[in-house]
């Protein structure tokens, strides 16, 4: 198997399924001949010509209004925002046009919408966003959010495939810095959620780029040999309840991570699943980390001061450990 | 403004009234007439049923505006695709939806178009060609022009059509939907249904300059027809067609007409003078199609054919149940995607093209 940077495995995905579906054509700003503001299409337009791989204008609504048009007639686009918080342009297509069609009228909208997401490299309050919540807030919506190359293409290619509109969030910080064997060929990953790492003692819950974080954090020699659980979401909506539960039976100890906005977050939901049908099963509080309700700063100092990290990860767990 | 414009049968002193297409026959003409009699009369009869308390919600009709949605839609083939709005009921008529499915809707019975899922003319028969309207303006202005991307991607020799109302050209959508097709040359067609009111709201506070002069800004033609006159709607969109399908982009077709009625059945729109009301009415657009084919029609043969097809669909539709609260959650999402399928396209000029 190929190792590939996270952001090679998206490339991959897209080309993939391209090449074996030419209902696929893609749609962002400055997708085209640039290559993309990440460089994710860097090269597509010579395989697939302008017209697959369309440079739209600057109109973030548009770009989600017309792919709908385009799905209902037999299309599958995939839109890029050039960042994850542009899409605050278009969520009024996403939400009420995409998100409620089939429920009222029973016509599906298979598009995928790519929002490059998250922070850490001093992006600033509108270029570092993780605004999952927002569309698992929105009936008809799914939502994943991939942490390693391989599910960075086999979710992608869930995401075209399925007969949804599909909210896709790449982690800009896993662009270049993962790297991972990612399989050939076409492959679909399931939205369910993955056992990142296994163990008995506390359980992690995140997705994204907070994978990393706790795996890093959780590390057997940072916290006194004690085995700890990880639990990579990779869907949100639908979200792998199931695995949620059974991890939360096995380890009796939850800390539930996000990068995003504390308030109603992808975590609030995981941990109210957990109040409601673990209560049972607990051995300690259900504990939240993420982003407080700020916007993310752009001064390095100031930004790391919000972004959840290894450090505070680590101090939660030994806490929560030691209950 | 719009009263200013030269109207064909305005005058009421004379009763012949011009032709404005010569791409109609007499059935064609026969049949435009019928749509708006059938919209006409499953409002009326929805209202009632309104006001028996047996439309939950609110009430929206397009009374007055008949001849918008019927002539425009008359000019789309069976292949084109439409998005309606809420003072668009025949557009529904013309591709075929059933009557009594039509007030199902309204009454939010299982057998409505959207089986109780949304009300009133939210709704459009997917196996029709047809996707319903949200209630954010003009929101199908981009998925109309998304469609027709879908079929320039393809080169399909097909078109989209929205509507959208005067109000709605306040919004950013209006603006990235004319920009967006004419940019990408799309074959797209925009009706603007321009009815004086948004609401409460007059022109005079919704733009300075005209619509049809900001197509042309954009880089499209922009034409504004008679709203109350089928034939000339029919006519203007007909042209837009037949460029959008030969390559030469999208066209804005701005049908002046008046909202006869309140924005919803609540609405005693006394904000509306009563003289422009009454001047509206002598331009009736039903009024207007009859007096064309009165010498060679029964129009109350017509009228009376229309009225006993609505009452057997409100028997049918009255019978029909109410949306079992078991399924309430069913369906937010798809398990397969099914594209929009084709619709009824009864102009003969689409027969001869068969032929």
């Amino acid at each position: 198997m190929p190792e590939l940077t996270y952001l090679q495995a998206i490339s991959d995905g897209l080309r993939t399924e391209m090449r074996a579906d030419e209902r696929v054509f893609l749609m962002g700003e400055d997708i085209g001949v640039f290559g993309g503001a990440f460089k994710v299409t860097d090269g597509f337009v010579a395989e697939f010509g302008e017209q697959r791989v369309m440079d739209t204008p600057l109109a973030e609504s548009a770009i989600v209004g017309t792919a709908v048009g385009a799905a209902v007639v037999g299309m599958r686009p995939v839109c890029e925002m050039q960042f994850a918080d542009f899409i605050s342009c278009g969520f009024d297509q996403l939400v009420n046009v995409a998100g409620k069609m089939h429920y009222r009228q029973g016509l599906a909208v298979p598009i995928t919408v790519r929002l490059p997401s998250g922070g850490g490299f001093s992006g600033g309050p509108f270029h570092s966003q993780n605004p999952e919540a927002w569309f698992m807030h929105a009936p008809g919506l799914k939502v994943v959010a991939p942490s390693t190359p391989e599910d960075a293409k086999g979710l992608l290619i869930g995401a075209i495939r399925d007969p949804n509109p599909v909210v896709y969030l790449e982690h800009k910080n896993l662009y270049r810095r993962v790297r991972g064997e990612v399989p050939e060929g076409s492959y679909a990953t399931g939205f369910d959620a993955r056992v990142a790492r296994a163990g008995d003692d506390l359980t992690v819950i995140a997705y994204g780029a907070m994978v990393h974080v706790a795996l890093e954090a959780t590390a057997p020699e940072l916290l006194d040999g004690a085995a700890v659980e990880v639990i990579d979401l990779r869907s949100l909506v639908p979200l792998d309840e199931a695995a949620i539960l059974a991890s939360v039976k096995k380890t009796s100890k939850v800390v539930v991570l996000d990068e995003a906005n504390a308030t109603c977050a992808a975590g609030a939901q995981v941990a109210a699943l957990i109040a409601e049908r673990g209560f049972e099963d607990l051995d300690g509080p259900v504990v939240r980390i993420a982003a407080p309700d700020v916007p993310i700063p752009f001064s390095p100092p100031l930004e790391q001061a919000v972004l959840p990290g290894v450090e505070r990860v680590k101090e939660a767990c030994r806490d929560l450990l030691a209950y | 403004m719009a009263m200013a414009m030269g109207i064909a049968g305005s005058d009421a002193a004379d009763d012949s009234v011009a032709d404005v297409s010569v791409h109609l026959t007499r059935a064609d003409r026969v049949e435009l007439l019928r749509t708006m009699l059938t919209m006409r009369g499953i409002e009326q009869r929805a209202l009632n049923l309104y006001r028996q308390g047996r439309v939950p919600g609110s009430f929206y009709d397009g009374f007055g505006q008949e001849a918008v949605s019927t002539g425009a839609t008359f000019a789309m083939a069976a292949e084109d695709r439409i998005c309606a709005l809420h003072r668009d009921l025949a557009a529904h008529v013309v591709r075929g939806t059933a009557l009594e499915r039509i007030l199902a809707q309204y009454m939010g019975r299982a057998t409505g178009v959207t089986q109780g899922r949304d009300g009133n003319v939210h709704f459009g028969d997917k196996d029709l060609g047809v996707v319903g309207m949200v209630s954010m303006l003009p929101d199908m202005m981009l998925v109309a022009t998304g469609m027709a991307m879908a079929f320039k991607l393809r080169g399909e020799a097909r078109a989209a059509l929205t509507f959208f109302g005067d109000g709605s050209t306040s919004r950013g959508d209006f603006h990235e939907a004319l920009n967006w097709a004419a940019v990408q040359r799309l074959p797209v067609i925009f009706v603007l249904e321009n009815n004086q009111f948004a609401y409460s709201t007059p022109l005079a506070k919704q733009w300075t300059v005209e619509p049809i002069e900001r197509a042309r800004a954009y880089g499209m033609p922009g034409v504004s027809v008679d709203g109350n006159d089928a034939e000339a709607v029919f006519e203007a969109v007909r042209a837009a067609r037949e460029r959008a399908i030969a390559g030469g982009g999208p066209t804005l077709v701005e049908a002046v007409t008046m909202r006869m009625h309140g924005h919803a059945a609540h609405d005693d729109m006394r904000y509306v003078p009563a003289e422009l009301l009454a001047q509206w009415r002598e331009r009736d657009p039903i009024e207007l199609q009859e007096r064309r084919l009165a010498a060679e029609l029964d129009v109350a043969a017509l009228r009376a054919e229309v009225q006993a097809a609505i009452d057997a669909a409100t028997a049918v539709a009255l019978r029909a149940p109410m949306p079992d609260p078991a399924t309430a959650t069913d369906g937010v999402f798809a398990e397969q995607a099914v594209p929009l399928g084709d619709g009824r396209a009864p102009w003969s000029g689409f027969a001869r093209t068969e032929a």
